[in-house]
């Protein structure tokens, strides 16, 4: 018999693993919803669950932040999960089963890294301009090299984001998408949010697109398979 | 100029710029829709059909795909025992 099927799971096992999986979230939020000694070691058993997840995010991101020493890492591992620990017991209600309730809980230890380090790797860093982004563009479109369609499209994109976008939009979208600012430095830059500075970009990238096919210009960037 | 503008080409550079182009998720809804997006595509069970505008806005936004992305691992190596 092949290997294969020997291994494949039954209907009957996979009812059971989703059953256990529900089982160990319902143990979770009872314990975390409990008083005293119990609700003391569910909570320190899930910040060392945050902690193991924010050493993760750090340990893949490490290379954004070579100028911070084992030590630091280690005090960035200890504030996301501190925080992440906050996050999760003031949402504790928001938690609706859809997934295991440890990777619920592990996005917000992954979020806190991820925007730590982000903002470690800016600190002291000017936003670029956005003549840099210019000569991106310029660079990107020479070497097309598959002909004039690409690049008279790129050249009417630099046109449309001078002509059409707001100054706050154009910021935005020149930042992030054209000199990789990550949106959560550029927030706090700008003193407002993730959500909202990806709305000013939606918005942005639509008006362009609405500018370019105006002018008759085709184009499709939805791509299938793997985010 | 940035290493990551120096490498692309420029479809990829357009896509970034245009975005996806798709009804998409905001970054709140995103985050709200994670977990379950990552466990549906971890057991490959219809996560762009269960989860509409999640795919595109992970095209979209930069900070929610590595989110996305690191959330996935961190999982895979979770349920792999390790």
């Amino acid at each position: 018999m092949a290997a294969a099927t020997m291994t494949m799971p039954t209907e009957n096992q996979l009812e059971s693993t989703a059953r256990s999986a529900e089982d160990a979230s319902q143990s979770w939020l009872r314990r975390l919803n409990a008083t005293g000694h119990e609700r003391d070691a569910a909570v320190a058993e899930l910040h060392a669950l945050l902690l193991k997840a924010a050493r993760f995010e750090i340990g893949r991101r490490h290379d954004q932040v070579p100028h911070l020493r084992a030590g630091d890492h280690r005090d960035l591992a200890q504030q996301s999960a501190d925080d992440a620990l906050l996050a999760v017991l003031g949402k504790l209600d928001d938690f609706r089963g859809e997934s295991r309730f440890t990777t619920w809980a592990y996005k917000f230890a992954l979020l806190e890294a991820s925007v730590k380090v982000r903002r470690q790797s800016w600190q002291g860093r000017e936003v670029p301009l956005a003549e840099e982004a210019w000569a991106t563009i310029a660079d990107t479109a020479g070497s097309a090299g598959r002909g004039a369609e690409v690049a008279e499209l790129l050249g009417a994109v630099r046109e449309e984001i001078e002509a059409v976008l707001s100054d706050r939009q154009r910021e935005v979208l020149v930042a992030v998408t054209l000199n990789d600012v990550p949106i959560d430095v550029l927030a706090e830059r700008l003193q407002t949010t993730r959500g909202a500075l990806y709305k000013t970009l939606h918005d942005a990238r639509r008006k362009l697109r609405a500018a370019l096919a105006a002018r008759g210009f085709q184009f499709d960037a939805h791509r299938k398979g793997e985010p | 100029m940035s290493h990551h503008s120096e490498k692309q080409t420029p479809e990829e550079l357009l896509a970034r710029i245009l975005g996806p182009g798709a009804p998409e998720l905001s970054c709140e809804e995103c985050f709200a829709q994670l977990d379950r997006y990552v466990e549906l595509a971890l057991a490959d069970d219809r996560p762009d059909e269960q989860v509409p505008g999640m795919h595109a806005h992970l095209d979209g936004c930069p900070a929610c795909a590595e989110d996305f992305h690191s959330l996935r691992d961190l999982v895979a190596i979770d349920g792999s025992g390790r």
